[in-house]
C-alpha cells in the first residue's frame, strides 16, 4: 500500500515539476464548445455542436492528457494518422432549401451512413494494412460496422479529386449503415464533460433523432507525425453534430394558399426539450451562436425599405422583424466581399453565467412573415438511374445551374469564362462500368467528351477485389444551365455466398462527390471579436465548396436462395440418370446376355413353366404363348389388374373401417 | 429418341428374348397405345383445368415484412376535409377545356407544394400506335421513338409531387397515381385527387416514412395509360437530346400554368426519387349503383399475362376487407355467371363432395355451386386477360419496368351527393391507401417473397403455378407421343415398301435408299419451314401497311387478306413448290405421316416455348391447337372409311379450322358476346392493332396460330389448283 501511494505522490511530483515548463512555450491542452443555430426557409432550424479538442504535441507535451480523449490520442499514435474524417449521417442534406453555399453545408452534409477517409503518414507499402486495423479500431470505438471497410472491394485511394493529397489517403463509405443512438453515445464519451453538463447536455436523444438531418462526424489533424512534425498545433479533435429539426409540428393554415406564413418561432426548450445549464466547467469557452442569413438579411433589409425602417440588427437587438429572447453578448457581422450588399450576422451568447436554476434558453420570435432561399451552390448535382432491368443500364449525373435564366453569376459569364467541376465516383466491381461510354451532354446537345473533360483518371474495378474509382476534372462554360454526364454499365453476377443478407433489397452506391474549387465557401468575420472562436475560425478557414450525390439502389439479379438445394437435388438426379445410362451402354455385352437367357430358358424349373401355362390359358392364346407376349401388353395383364383392384379395395375398405 | 427406341425395337422383334429396359418399354407402350394415351390425357387435361377453380388455395401474407393493418391509421377527418375542399375546388372550376387544361395541374400543384412536397410538371406528347414488328423482341419498352410535329396546345402535363422521407436514404419510392380527365373533370376523378391529395398531405407530417412517395396526377386527356407511360419512360429513359428541349422551350409560354408566387415550381426538369418499389393506382368511380357496402375492384394484369407480385394484392384486400369493411372484387366473365355447363359441373362437384364427406369427414374438397362458378368465372377472366397480353389499366405501365403495380377502383354504395357520404368515404378510401403505403414502407427488400405466376379465383384465393401446370402438360403431352407414333408408323410402312421393293427390284439401290431414308423427314421439315415463313411474312405485312395511312379497319383488314394470299403465291413460285421433290417410291401415306408428325412435333415445341413468355396464351392455344393435331387426318383417306366417319371428321376439322383461325374466333367470340348485329369485319383489325399497341406476345401467337391454320386452307386450295399426285399431300397438314 504505501508503495503504491509512494508512486502515485512520485507521478504527481513528475507531473507537477514537469508541466510547467511545456506549458509556457506550446500552450495548454484545449476544449472549447460552440452551437449555431440558424433558421432554415422551410420552417426548420439548423443546430451545428462544435466541440474542438486540442493536445500540443507529445514531444513537448508528453504522453498524458488532462482532457483529449486517451482512445483517439493511442488511434493517431498508432495508425500514424495524419488526418481523419469519420461520420455518421441519417437524412439526407437538402441542398436546394437548407442552402448549398456555406461552410456548414461543404464541411456537414454527408452522405447517408458512414463516410471514412484517412491520410495515413506511414510507407506506401503500409497503408492498406493500416487501414485495416484502423477500420477495426474505429469499429469497435463507435459500435459500427465500419469494419466492413477493412475489404478492398469496398474503399478505394483516389488520388486527387477527392482531396488534393498525398497518395496515402483511403477513403470508404458505408451508405446502408443505420446511425443510432449506439454511435453517439461513443462519440460523447469523447467530450471530458460527456453530456453531463455544458452544450452536449441538451442533447435530447428522441428529440434530435426526430429530426430531419443527423449527421455526427469526427475529424482528426495532427502534426505529431511525418515531416511536419514539431509545428505547434499538434492533435487537433473536432467533433460536430449537425442537426435540422422542425420546431413544431404545427401545420401552416392551408388558407394562406397565396399569402405568406409566419415562420414559426422556437427557442432551444421547444426543439430539444432542454435548457443549458450553465458551461462545461472544463471548456475554455462555450458559446452560442444564431445566424442570420445573408440572404435573410437582405430579404428583411428589402421589406424593412418597403416598410420604411432603417437599416436592421446595426446596433438594436429586437428589430420590427424577430425577437430574441436573450440579449446577445455580442453581434458579430460578416466581412463581405463578394457576396452582393448584404452580410450575415451572427448573434453570440455566452453561457458562462448562467446557472442550473437559471438556465440559458434563447428563443427567436418571429414577428412578420418572410420568405427567403438560402444561397445556393453554382450548381445542383444530383444522380440518377437509366434503364430497367436486370441486365444493364447507365449512372448519369446531372448538374443543374441553380440561377434560373442566365447560368449562374451572369456578371462574371462573358465569353471565355470557364467553370471547374470534379467528380469522384467509385463504384463497386458488380456494377461493371464501361468508362468509354461517358456522354456530356451540355444544354441538351451532345458534346465530344474532351470538349468538357480536363482530366481524367479511371481506375477499372477488377472483379472481387477492388472497386472501380473515376476521378474527372470537367470545365464548363460560365452560361451553361445543365450537363448531364451518362456512363453506362452492365451488372454483374455475385457468386452466391457474396450476396449480403437482404439480397432483394438491391445493392448501393455511394455517393458521388462532386466540388467547385472555383469557390470557396468560406465566411470571413470582421475582426472585432476579442475571443478567438474555433467554430468561426473554421469558416474562415479555406472551404472548399462540395456536394454529394444521392445515393443509388441498383437492383441485380438475385436468386432464389432456396435454389441451391433444388439445383443440387436436380443436378444429382440428371447426373446420376446419365452415367447409369452410360455405364450401362459401356458395360453391357449383349452376346453373353443372349447366351445366358438361353441357357436360363433350358433350365426352366416346373413352376415357372405352369405360371406361363396359366397366364397363356387366361388369355385364350395357348399355342404361341413364348412369341406373343410383348412387351406392350404385359403391363395390361389382367390378372395384374385384378391384383392391383383387390389391394387397392382392401385398403379402402380398411381404412374406411378404422376411421 | 423414341423413334430410334421404336425402330430398334421392331428391328428386334425376331429376337423376343432380350426384354428393353423398362423406361423403353414405358416408351414403347406409349407409342403404340398413342391414340388411347393422347385421348386420355387431352380429357384429363381439360378436366383439370375445369377443376382448377376447387384447388384454388387461399392468399397468404408471405412476407413478414408488411405487417398490414398493424398500426391505427393517422387519417384524421380533419385531413379529409381539407381534401374535400380540393374537390369543390376542382368541381367549382367553371372554364373551358383549354382553360381547366392549365388551371387543374396548376391547382394540383399548389396544393402540393402547400403541402410541402417537391413539385414539377411533366409535359408529354401522346404517342401514336405504331406497329413495330420486332418490337417485342427489342426489350426496352418504347424504344423506337419517332419525333413528330407538335402543336404546343397537344402536348398534356402531368403534375408531379415527391415527399423526401425525413430520415430515409432516398434509394427507393412509392408511386401514388391518379388519372384525371382534364378537358373534363368528374366527381369520380375529382374525389380520386382528393383523395391523393388527403394522404400526401398526410404522409408530409409522418415520421415514419422511409421510402420517398411520389404522386402523379396523371393527365389523361390522351388515355391514362398514355400519360403513366410517358412519365415512366422520362423517369427512366430520359432523353438529353437537343430537339426535346428546344420543342420544350419554344411551348414554354403557352404550355405551362403560371405561377404567381414563389414556390418555384419548376417545369423542366424532372426530379427523380430512387428505385420504384410499388405502384398504386386508384380511381374512384362513381357508379350510380347501390349496393350496401362500398367496393373496391383491384385490377392486376399487366402486358403478356405478367402480374405483380400476389402480396400486393394480398395487403390491399386484407386491409380493404379486414380494416375498412369494403367489398373487394376481382374481375369475372358475367356471362359465364348464368352458364349451365359450369351450374351442373358445379353441382357434380358439390355432391361429390358431399359424399366424400359423409364418408369420411375429414376429406373436404367440395365446394358450393356458387362458389364453383364465382370462382370459374373469374379464373376465366384471369386466364383470358393474361392470355390477351394486354394490361387492364394504367398499372401495366409499372410491369415494364419491372415495379409491382396495381389498380385500385373504389366505388361508393350510394351516389355521393351529401358532404358528409363523400367525407366518410375519403376517410375510408383513404385509410385504405394509407394502410398500403404504409405496409410497403415496412418492406426492407423489394417484393419478392409470393407468387408471381398465379391465377386469381377470388379476391382470396388463387391458383398457384404448380397447380394449373399440370393442366396445361396434360394437355400437352398428346402432341410428342403422337408425333412419335407416326414418325414410327412411317418407318413401318416404310419398311414394308422396301421390303417389297427388294423383292421385285435390282437389290443395288437399296443402301442409298436407305440412307435416303433416315433422312426423309428433311423434306417434311422443309415443308413445315416454309409455310412457317409464310406465315411471318404475314404477321409483318401490317407493318407494310401502316406506310399506306387512311385505311378504316375494313379496306386494311381486307387489304392485308389479300397480301397474304399474294405473298403465298409469291413463296409459291419462288421457291418452287415445297413438294416437288417427292420421290417416286414413297407411298403418300407414309408422306403424311411425317408431315404431320413434323408439324405436331413444331406445335408442340412452340406451345412450350410459349408457356415460358406467356402461361395463360399457350394454355388457351393448347385448347385450340391440340385437338386440331390430334383430329387432322387426310380427307382423301378418309374417303375410303365409311361415310359417316367421314362427315365427322370433316366436320370436325372444318370447324376447328374455323374456330382456330384468329379472324374468325374473334369474330365469333364477338357475336356470341353481343349479339350478331354488331360484328363488322374491321373489329378485328382494331383488335389486333390494340395488341401491337400494347406489344402483345400474344400477337406473335396469334401469327403463329394464324399461319399454320392459312397453310392448312392453302393446302386445300392448292390440292384444288394442280391435281398433280405429289402435291395432293398437302390437303393433309392438318
Amino acid at each position: 500500500m504505501a508503495f503504491q501511494w509512494s508512486v502515485l505522490y512520485f507521478l504527481v511530483l513528475l507531473q507537477v515539476s514537469f508541466t510547467p515548463i511545456f506549458a509556457g512555450s506550446s500552450g495548454e491542452e484545449e476544449f472549447s464548445e460552440e452551437l449555431l443555430l440558424r433558421p432554415l426557409p422551410d420552417r426548420k432550424v439548423l443546430a451545428h455542436f462544435h466541440f474542438e479538442s486540442r493536445a500540443p504535441p507529445t514531444e513537448i507535451y508528453g504522453h498524458h492528457h488532462r482532457l483529449f480523449p486517451k482512445a483517439i490520442y493511442q488511434l493517431v499514435q498508432k495508425f500514424q494518422i495524419r488526418e481523419m474524417e469519420l461520420s455518421f449521417t441519417q437524412g439526407r442534406w437538402n441542398y436546394e432549401r437548407w442552402g448549398g453555399f456555406n461552410p456548414i453545408t461543404s464541411a456537414n452534409a454527408k452522405p447517408p451512413g458512414v463516410e471514412l477517409w484517412a491520410i495515413l503518414d506511414v510507407p506506401p507499402d503500409q497503408v492498406d494494412a493500416s487501414w485495416k486495423n484502423l477500420t477495426h479500431t474505429l469499429s469497435g470505438l463507435f459500435c459500427a460496422s465500419i469494419n466492413f471497410l477493412e475489404s478492398s472491394t469496398a474503399y478505394s485511394s483516389p488520388d486527387w479529386a477527392f482531396q488534393p493529397s498525398s497518395r496515402s489517403l483511403r477513403y470508404g463509405a458505408l451508405p446502408r449503415e443505420a446511425v443510432c443512438t449506439e454511435n453517439l453515445t461513443p462519440w460523447l464519451k469523447l467530450l471530458p464533460c460527456r453530456d453531463k453538463a455544458g452544450l452536449a447536455a441538451i442533447l435530447d436523444r428522441p428529440s434530435i433523432y426526430r429530426g430531419f438531418y443527423h449527421s455526427q462526424r469526427l475529424r482528426l489533424t495532427s502534426t505529431e507525425v511525418g515531416s511536419e512534425k514539431g509545428m505547434e498545433s499538434g492533435i487537433v479533435l473536432e467533433q460536430t453534430l449537425t442537426i435540422v429539426l422542425e420546431p413544431d409540428a404545427q401545420r401552416p393554415n392551408t388558407n394562406h394558399l397565396g399569402g405568406r406564413v409566419l415562420q414559426p418561432s422556437w427557442s432551444l426548450r421547444s426543439i430539444f426539450g432542454r435548457e443549458i445549464s450553465g458551461r462545461c466547467v472544463l471548456a475554455k469557452y462555450s458559446t452560442v451562436f444564431i445566424e442570420v442569413e445573408r440572404n435573410l438579411v437582405s430579404e428583411l433589409k428589402k421589406l424593412g425599405r418597403r416598410r420604411g425602417v432603417a437599416e436592421i440588427a446595426s446596433d438594436s437587438w429586437t428589430d420590427p422583424f424577430f425577437d430574441l429572447s436573450v440579449t446577445p453578448d455580442k453581434t458579430i457581422k460578416e466581412m463581405n466581399v463578394t457576396h452582393g450588399d448584404s452580410s450575415s450576422i451572427l448573434y453570440e451568447f455566452s453561457t458562462e453565467k448562467y446557472l442550473d436554476y437559471e438556465p440559458f434558453d434563447v428563443g427567436l420570435t418571429w414577428k412578420l412573415p418572410v420568405v427567403w432561399s438560402s444561397p445556393q451552390a453554382p450548381f445542383r448535382a444530383s444522380r440518377f438511374l437509366i434503364g430497367s432491368g436486370n441486365q444493364r443500364g447507365s449512372i448519369a449525373i446531372s448538374l443543374k445551374s441553380t440561377e434560373p435564366g442566365e447560368g449562374f453569376m451572369s456578371d462574371l459569364a462573358r465569353e471565355g469564362c470557364t467553370v471547374r467541376v470534379d467528380v469522384f465516383q467509385v463504384v463497386p466491381w458488380y456494377v461493371k462500368v464501361y468508362f468509354h461510354t461517358l456522354q456530356v451532354f451540355v444544354d441538351g446537345r451532345h458534346r465530344r467528351v474532351t470538349d468538357a473533360l480536363e482530366k481524367i483518371h479511371v481506375s477499372p474495378s477488377e472483379d472481387k477485389v477492388s472497386p472501380g474509382l473515376m476521378e474527372m476534372v470537367l470545365r464548363f462554360p460560365c452560361s451553361m444551365k445543365s450537363a448531364t454526364l451518362t456512363i453506362e454499365f452492365d451488372k454483374g453476377f455475385l457468386h452466391i455466398d457474396e450476396y449480403p443478407p437482404d439480397a432483394n433489397q438491391g445493392f448501393d452506391i455511394p455517393s458521388a462527390v462532386v466540388r467547385f474549387p472555383d469557390f470557396q465557401a468560406s465566411t470571413y468575420y470582421l475582426k472585432d471579436n476579442s475571443r478567438k472562436s474555433a467554430l468561426l475560425s473554421k469558416f474562415q478557414e479555406k472551404n472548399l465548396l462540395l456536394s454529394y450525390t444521392e445515393i443509388l439502389l441498383v437492383p441485380l439479379a438475385t436468386p432464389d436462395f432456396s435454389m441451391p438445394y433444388n439445383v443440387i437435388t436436380i443436378t444429382c438426379t440428371v447426373f446420376a440418370l446419365y452415367f447409369g445410362s452410360l455405364l450401362n451402354v459401356l458395360r453391357r455385352r449383349v452376346g453373353e446376355e443372349e447366351r445366358f437367357l438361353k441357357e436360363a430358358s433350358m433350365r426352366k424349373g416346373m413352376l415357372p413353366q405352369l405360371l406361363s401355362k396359366l397366364s397363356a390359358k387366361l388369355r385364350g392364346k395357348y399355342k404361341d404363348s413364348p412369341q406373343s407376349s410383348s412387351s406392350s401388353s404385359s403391363l395390361l395383364n389382367p390378372k395384374l389388374m385384378f391384383k392391383v383392384a383387390l389391394v387397392a379395395g382392401i385398403a379402402v375398405g380398411w381404412h374406411y373401417y378404422f376411421e | 429418341m423414341k423413334p430410334r427406341m421404336m425402330a430398334g425395337s421392331s428391328g428386334d422383334t425376331k429376337n423376343p428374348k432380350i426384354k428393353p429396359r423398362p423406361i423403353v418399354r414405358i416408351g414403347i407402350f406409349l407409342i403404340s397405345h398413342s391414340i388411347v394415351v393422347s385421348l386420355l390425357c387431352f380429357a384429363a387435361g381439360i378436366v383439370a383445368l375445369i377443376l382448377l377453380p376447387l384447388f384454388a388455395k387461399n392468399t397468404y401474407i408471405s412476407e413478414n415484412a408488411l405487417m398490414p393493418g398493424s398500426a391505427n391509421s393517422m387519417l384524421s377527418s380533419q385531413d379529409v376535409k381539407e381534401a374535400n375542399k380540393l374537390v369543390k375546388d376542382i368541381i367549382g372550376l367553371k372554364l373551358s377545356s383549354e382553360e381547366a387544361r392549365i388551371e387543374i395541374p396548376r391547382l394540383i400543384a399548389q396544393h402540393m407544394a402547400d403541402a410541402g412536397s417537391e413539385v414539377y410538371y411533366h409535359k408529354f406528347h401522346p404517342q401514336m400506335s405504331q406497329f413495330y414488328p420486332l418490337h417485342f423482341f427489342s426489350g426496352s419498352p418504347n424504344s423506337g421513338n419517332i419525333k413528330e410535329n407538335h402543336s404546343c396546345v397537344s402536348h398534356a402535363i402531368n403534375t408531379v409531387g415527391i415527399i423526401r422521407a425525413p430520415r430515409g436514404d432516398g434509394k427507393e419510392a412509392i408511386v401514388l397515381v391518379t388519372p384525371y380527365n382534364s378537358e373534363k373533370v368528374e366527381l369520380g376523378e375529382a374525389l380520386s385527387l382528393a383523395l391523393a391529395y388527403s394522404i400526401f398531405s398526410l404522409l408530409t407530417r409522418v415520421t415514419w416514412l422511409a421510402k420517398d412517395v411520389i404522386w402523379l396526377a396523371a393527365d389523361a386527356r390522351y388515355g391514362e395509360y398514355a400519360s403513366v407511360t410517358a412519365w415512366l419512360r422520362d423517369y427512366h429513359i430520359p432523353q438529353f437530346s437537343a430537339l426535346e428541349k428546344l420543342d420544350a422551350d419554344i411551348c414554354f409560354e403557352s404550355g405551362y400554368p403560371h405561377e404567381q408566387n414563389e414556390n418555384q415550381i419548376r417545369t423542366d426538369v424532372i426530379s427523380r426519387a430512387g428505385t420504384m418499389a410499388a405502384g398504386l393506382v386508384f380511381k374512384v368511380v362513381d357508379k350510380h349503383k347501390e349496393t350496401d357496402k362500398d367496393t373496391l375492384s383491384i385490377y392486376a394484369e399487366a402486358s403478356n399475362g405478367q402480374m405483380p407480385n400476389l402480396d400486393l394484392i394480398n395487403i390491399v384486400n386484407y386491409l380493404a376487407v379486414h380494416r375498412q369493411g369494403l367489398r373487394v372484387k376481382v374481375e369475372k366473365l358475367y356471362f359465364l355467371l348464368d352458364s349451365v355447363f359450369l351450374k351442373i359441373v358445379g353441382d357434380v362437384l358439390e355432391t361429390i363432395g358431399k359424399v366424400a364427406r359423409s364418408l369420411n369427414a375429414r376429406w373436404e374438397f367440395g365446394i358450393p355451386v356458387a362458389d364453383y362458378i364465382d370462382g370459374a368465372a373469374t379464373l376465366a377472366s384471369s386466364m383470358y386477360h393474361q392470355a390477351l397480353g394486354v394490361p387492364t389499366g394504367s398499372h401495366g405501365a409499372f410491369r415494364d419496368y419491372q415495379v409491382d403495380a396495381i389498380t385500385l377502383e373504389i366505388s361508393p354504395k350510394v351516389s355521393l351527393n351529401n358532404e358528409v357520404r363523400i367525407l366518410e368515404f375519403l376517410l375510408r378510401g383513404g385509410r385504405l391507401i394509407e394502410g398500403t403505403i404504409r405496409s410497403v414502407n415496412n418492406l426492407l427488400e423489394k417484393f419478392h417473397q409470393s407468387f408471381f405466376l398465379y391465377f386469381l379465383t377470388s379476391p382470396s384465393k388463387f391458383v398457384s403455378v404448380g397447380v394449373y401446370m399440370i393442366a396445361f402438360g396434360l394437355l400437352v403431352v398428346p402432341l410428342p407421343i403422337i408425333a412419335a407414333s407416326l414418325y414410327c408408323d412411317a418407318n413401318v410402312l416404310d419398311s414394308h415398301c422396301i421390303k417389297e421393293q427388294q423383292k421385285s427390284g435390282p437389290a443395288s439401290t437399296n443402301e442409298a435408299g436407305i440412307a435416303f431414308q433416315s433422312w426423309r423427314w428433311l423434306h417434311a421439315a422443309k415443308v413445315v419451314l416454309v409455310i412457317h415463313l409464310w406465315g411471318a411474312i404475314v404477321s409483318l405485312l401490317p407493318y407494310l401497311m401502316y406506310q399506306f395511312p387512311e385505311m378504316t379497319p375494313t379496306t386494311s383488314m381486307l387489304s392485308w387478306g389479300l397480301l397474304s394470299i399474294a405473298s403465298l403465291l409469291f413463296l409459291h413460285q419462288i421457291l418452287g413448290s415445297p413438294y416437288s421433290c417427292v420421290t417416286v417410291n414413297q407411298s403418300p401415306n407414309r408422306e403424311w405421316a411425317v408431315l404431320k408428325s413434323m408439324m405436331i412435333a413444331a406445335a408442340g415445341i412452340g406451345l412450350g416455348l410459349m408457356s415460358i413468355i406467356n402461361f395463360a396464351t399457350a394454355q388457351i392455344g393448347a385448347l385450340l391447337i391440340v385437338p386440331m393435331c390430334l383430329m387432322v387426318h387426310p380427307l382423301k383417306h378418309v374417303y375410303r372409311a365409311g361415310r359417316l366417319r367421314t362427315l365427322a371428321v370433316t366436320a370436325c376439322n372444318i370447324s376447328l379450322g374455323f374456330i382456330g383461325f384468329p379472324p374468325a374466333a374473334f369474330l365469333f367470340l364477338k357475336a356470341y358476346s353481343e349479339g350478331l348485329g354488331s360484328v363488322s369485319a374491321g373489329d378485328f383489325w382494331n383488335w389486333v392493332e390494340s395488341l401491337w399497341a400494347w406489344n402483345s406476345a400474344t400477337y406473335l401467337y396469334l401469327g403463329h396460330e394464324g399461319y399454320r391454320l392459312k397453310h392448312c386452307r392453302h393446302g386445300h386450295c392448292q390440292g384444288g389448283q394442280n391435281q398433280r399426285a405429289g402435291e395432293q399431300n398437302d390437303r393433309y397438314r392438318r
